[in-house]
């Protein structure tokens, strides 16, 4: 009896080690993933663990709907090319210049919370507000101002120029307290094109689906 | 009932805590050094420090400022001689002076933190501060001077 257990014990550990490494195997391939751009496509390549179903029609449309919001006053005037920010529905540069600094929250005596309180303060056109407010930081500026569709789809899912966001903290960055900030504009601004969760919805389609970039 | 420290004193206030820090440092306090110009974080005339930063205080709540160190023209230095309010009586650089207390306040930051500041950090740091006289020439000059007596001191 205790020759028979052995040797189904020494069976079973045949068995289970490669299996083990198979599995192993897997999981890694599927948590690890590339952003190599692919020329040919046009798209960047995603982690397959965020993408249930490829679908670049659906995928494109979807950014379609997330690109009208990201280059929205609310949410482009914080992305600027320059190192100003934007003010305002019509995006004009920020009265008294205040610069980015190298973290993003301004220079000197011109700091972002020095004028922006922890909520919007009331009155026409005063300063909105959030706890957090500030610029992209100097060392990766994430500027949404100037982009093409196809341009701002390739950088947003590009670690090394999306603030070093996977997709997880991509599709959480949804409901960051700063996005979520632009649908509580300053008294006299307008909102987003869509409701936050519509916006949500087209953002999490956008990178379920492959997070294709539209054409050029 | 908020409490602030303000100059190193405390003060008990029985105060809604959404009034503006300017209101209560003015009406409250009787510090009337700080200005109110514009009432909207427009013109810096309001400037004063809480912890260190150069903050607006006509927009800042008073919810905002407990707890923390705050700083007026009245604290800035024991004797009026912090370096920048020695270059500003040594230029004479105020005209009708309204504006004068945040721009002092917002160019000592500035000398804080960067203490051999080119004209473009100057920019950088006060172009927040509206001068309805345009003094703006002269406060230039008078901050490279407080970045020199402040030099001067480092080194004695």
């Amino acid at each position: 009896m205790e020759n028979s257990g052995k040797n189904k014990n020494i069976k079973l550990k045949k068995i289970a080690i490669p299996l083990t490494v198979l599995l192993l195997t897997g999981v890694i391939t599927a948590f690890s993933y590339s952003t190599t751009l692919n020329s040919a496509n046009n798209y960047t390549k995603v982690p397959d663990i965020a993408v249930k179903k490829k679908d670049s029609i659906a995928s494109v449309k979807a950014f379609a709907k997330v690109y009208s919001v990201l280059m929205s006053p609310r949410c482009m005037n914080c992305h600027p090319k320059g190192d100003v920010p934007l003010q305002g529905d019509d995006s004009h540069i920020h009265t008294m210049q205040p610069k980015r600094g190298t973290d993003g929250k301004g220079l000197y005596a011109m700091k972002c919370a020095n004028c922006h309180q922890p909520e919007n303060t009331p009155g026409l056109h005063a300063p909105p507000g959030n706890p957090n407010w500030h610029l992209p930081p100097a060392d990766m500026k994430m500027v949404f101002e100037g982009k093409s569709s196809h341009e701002l789809a390739k950088q947003l899912i590009d670690p090394n120029q999306n603030g070093h966001k996977d997709m997880k903290k991509l599709i959480e960055h949804a409901d960051d307290g700063l996005v979520l900030a632009g649908w509580k504009p300053a008294q006299g601004s307008k909102l987003p094109p869509l409701s936050h969760k519509e916006f949500k919805k087209a953002w999490i389609t956008w990178l379920e689906t492959g997070a294709y970039a539209p054409k050029k | 009932m908020s409490v602030l420290k303000i100059n190193g004193q405390s003060y008990t206030m029985d105060a809604d805590e959404n009034m503006p820090l300017l209101w209560a440092i003015r009406d409250i306090a009787g510090l009337t050094g700080t200005k109110f110009g514009c009432g909207v974080a427009q013109c810096g005339a309001c400037v004063v420090h809480l912890d260190g930063e150069a903050v607006r205080s006509c927009v800042t709540k008073l919810s905002r400022a407990e707890g923390k160190s705050i700083t007026t023209i009245e604290g800035l230095s024991k004797n009026n001689d912090h370096p920048v309010q020695q270059a500003w009586q040594d230029i004479d650089v105020p005209q009708c002076g309204y504006c004068h207390s945040g721009q002092i306040m917002s160019a000592a930051v500035l000398l804080r933190e960067n203490p051999n500041p080119t004209d473009e950090d100057i920019d950088n740091a006060m172009a927040g501060n509206i001068c309805r006289c345009g003094t703006y020439p002269r406060i230039r000059k008078a901050i490279h001077n407080a970045a020199e007596l402040q030099r001067k001191a480092t080194k004695s």
